[in-house]
């Protein structure tokens, strides 16, 4: 299996997967229709005023297979937390259904925690524990044995490059240190889905490239499948097989990142940085105002690719070059695959 | 139903659900006892961290409580030191199992549930081992304060061994209650907010002998578990302790302590899964 970590370029080697052809793994996660909606709290005046609420996951349909690293990609607010606290039991939905491994888990939300490890945004129940006795704690009541947990502890806490912090508390570590305690803990003691809350959030490069290799690991050793949930799209394209794109409680899109790509490849990203005022002498920086979306002194812009390139060559001469801090031309990424779906945009990153 | 029994029952019911044929197989639960000695194991480990500077507060509260009432009883066995002292002693225990336990799961329930409830542990195991570490975390202070008072208050130290019962017994009911207050409390300011008034008023009601408490507090007195740890320790200061009361002074305690531990538990389900 060809492995997904560190990959930079865009994928070319992943088709969609086809769930009635027979040569598709069997699937894993299974979700049809699932809805939720959050009630209005603060008394029933408030409710009686207020607009129906909008529901967070709005008729959501996913299909996981064995051995896949599966992404939700979208900004704050889109749903995917929701949806993946309703996947492992913590969350009723109001209608639809979750099977994992062929278990309905809206019927039986005690058997999520037999077959998923969850890695969860908060780290409040292993805050004061050592990193070390995190990660036996966890694996214990995962149902190991003493020896069995200790010898899982240490495997993930080597894996992690965890070792020098083992005997310090959560609570005394850097964010991102923190985080991947969090993360060994979770990968303490073998489940065969591991749901993960943007894992590597805060983390330094070096961190990220631990979780990534010790996540592709179970996938490769021992058939994981891995659901993860991210807004970070540069980390979406390079470890994802499949992306759901999330957009206010629905998905607006299910494939490979390159596949999604393609819907959009007939443009690229130029983004513009500009030391002060772009100069408005310039006919066309004026007419390019209007298409970009500023965000202070950087205008980014989606264009054709002639077109970029027409617009390269008049801003890397004469006044408008002089008034140019910097500049950098991309081939898409799902970020612009996002906003060309309807997405809203805010929220994702790119780092 | 005792509370060990209730944690084997949960295990035999996730057990029972196990799945036809044709469906992955579902890892084991963890089961109960060792579930529960590694979240004690861990909340003790937790508690030595963050929680000494609290014991000490706990205990010099205490022992300057009795040092304040020293001045208005009188030393030498009577009701009134005996209140005081035993008072002070369990209000080590209130503190910490009532007071910081229901602060403990008031912020947990701010996303750290999340964390045990998906994993396949007992309600019960967890809410049993956080509450026993809690209460097995007040032995230092309450004996240090034990001691100190009896020396202060010239009363008998043989009896003291009754702490062993009492510590177990007073701290299933008050912790069993501050982790209740903690999870059924809507914020995690109202779970402090809670905690804190509950060991005031174990403050209040233990601490003062309960013979110069007017009818109504009198009254209120019996509502508080704790107040039955004070009446047993109390009795045990006293030249002949009659056996029969401060046997059933405890059972009042641990049929508190098992009702408080299993609504405890029922609030945590009723957490974990909102």
């Amino acid at each position: 299996m060809a492995s997904s970590i560190g990959r930079a370029g865009p994928q070319t080697t992943m088709a969609p997967r086809d769930p009635d052809n027979p040569a598709t793994p069997p699937a894993v996660v299974t979700v049809r229709g699932l809805t939720k909606t959050y009630r209005a709290s603060g008394g029933w005046r408030r409710r009686a005023a207020g607009p129906a609420p909008r529901p967070a996951n709005d008729a959501v349909d996913l299909r996981i297979t064995a051995g896949e690293i599966f992404g939700l990609l979208g900004p704050n607010g889109a749903g995917k937390t929701t949806l993946v606290r309703q996947l492992t039991g913590l969350l009723r939905p109001d209608a639809g259904t979750v099977s994992l491994l062929g278990h309905d888990v809206v019927r039986h939300p005690e058997l999520a925690s037999r077959l998923l490890a969850y890695l969860g945004q908060e780290a409040g129940a292993l805050d004061e524990l050592t990193v070390s006795l995190a990660a036996e704690t966890t694996a214990r009541l995962r149902g190991l044995d003493l020896a069995a947990a200790r010898a899982a502890r240490d495997e993930v806490l080597g894996e992690l490059g965890l070792e020098p912090l083992a005997d310090r508390p959560l609570k005394r570590l850097s964010g991102g240190q923190r985080r991947l305690a969090c993360v060994a803990a979770a990968l303490a003691g073998d489940r065969p889905l591991l749901v993960l809350d943007e894992p590597t959030a805060g983390m330094d490069p070096v961190a990220r490239r631990a979780v990534w290799s010790a996540i592709d690991r179970r996938r490769a050793e021992r058939g994981a499948t891995v659901l993860l949930v991210t807004h970070n799209v540069l980390e979406a394209e390079t470890v994802l097989d499949r992306v759901a794109v999330l957009d206010a409680g629905r998905v607006i899109a299910c494939d490979t990142p390159a596949g999604l790509k393609t819907l959009v490849d007939a443009h690229v990203r130029l983004d513009l940085v500009w030391r002060g005022e772009p100069p408005s002498t310039v006919p066309e920086i004026d007419r390019l105002r209007s298409l970009a979306r500023v965000t202070g002194r950087r205008w980014t812009l989606r264009l054709p690719q002639e077109r970029a390139r027409e617009v390269v060559a008049t801003v890397t001469r004469g006044e408008a070059f002089a008034a140019l801090d910097d500049f950098t031309l991309a081939t898409p990424s799902l970020e612009d695959v996002y906003l060309a779906l309807g997405g809203r945009g805010e929220g994702l990153t790119r780092q | 139903m005792t509370l060990i029994e209730r944690v084997r029952d949960d295990h035999t019911m996730t057990e029972a659900a196990q799945v036809p044929e044709g469906r992955a197989p579902l890892a084991p639960s963890a089961r109960p006892l060792p579930a529960l000695a590694a979240v004690y194991r861990a909340q003790l480990s937790r508690a030595r961290v963050a929680r000494v500077p609290l014991l000490f507060v706990a205990t010099f509260q205490s022992i300057g409580i009795m040092i304040l009432m020293r001045g208005v009883v009188d030393g030498g066995a009577g009701a009134e030191a005996n209140a005081v002292v035993a008072g002070s002693s369990v209000l080590v225990v209130a503190f910490v199992a009532l007071n910081l336990l229901a602060q403990y799961f008031g912020q947990l329930r701010t996303g750290g549930l999340d964390h045990y409830a998906t994993l396949p542990v007992p309600a019960a195991a967890v809410v049993l081992g956080t509450a026993a570490a809690y209460a097995s975390f007040t032995v230092p202070g309450v004996a240090v304060t034990a001691v100190t008072g009896a020396l202060l208050y010239q009363l008998p130290l043989g009896g003291l061994w009754l702490l062993l019962a009492v510590v177990p017994l007073a701290g299933a009911a008050l912790a069993g209650l501050g982790a209740a207050l903690g999870l059924l409390a809507p914020r995690p300011e109202l779970a402090t907010l809670a905690g804190q008034l509950g060991m005031s008023a174990a403050l209040l009601l233990g601490v003062l002998p309960a013979g110069r408490l007017p009818e109504p507090l009198r009254w209120t007195r019996e509502l508080l578990p704790s107040s039955y740890g004070v009446d047993a320790l109390a009795e045990m200061f006293e030249p002949a302790p009659d056996a029969g009361l401060v046997v059933a002074h405890l059972g009042v305690c641990a049929g508190v302590g098992v009702l408080a531990l299993a609504l405890a538990t029922w609030a945590y389900r009723r957490a974990a899964r909102a």
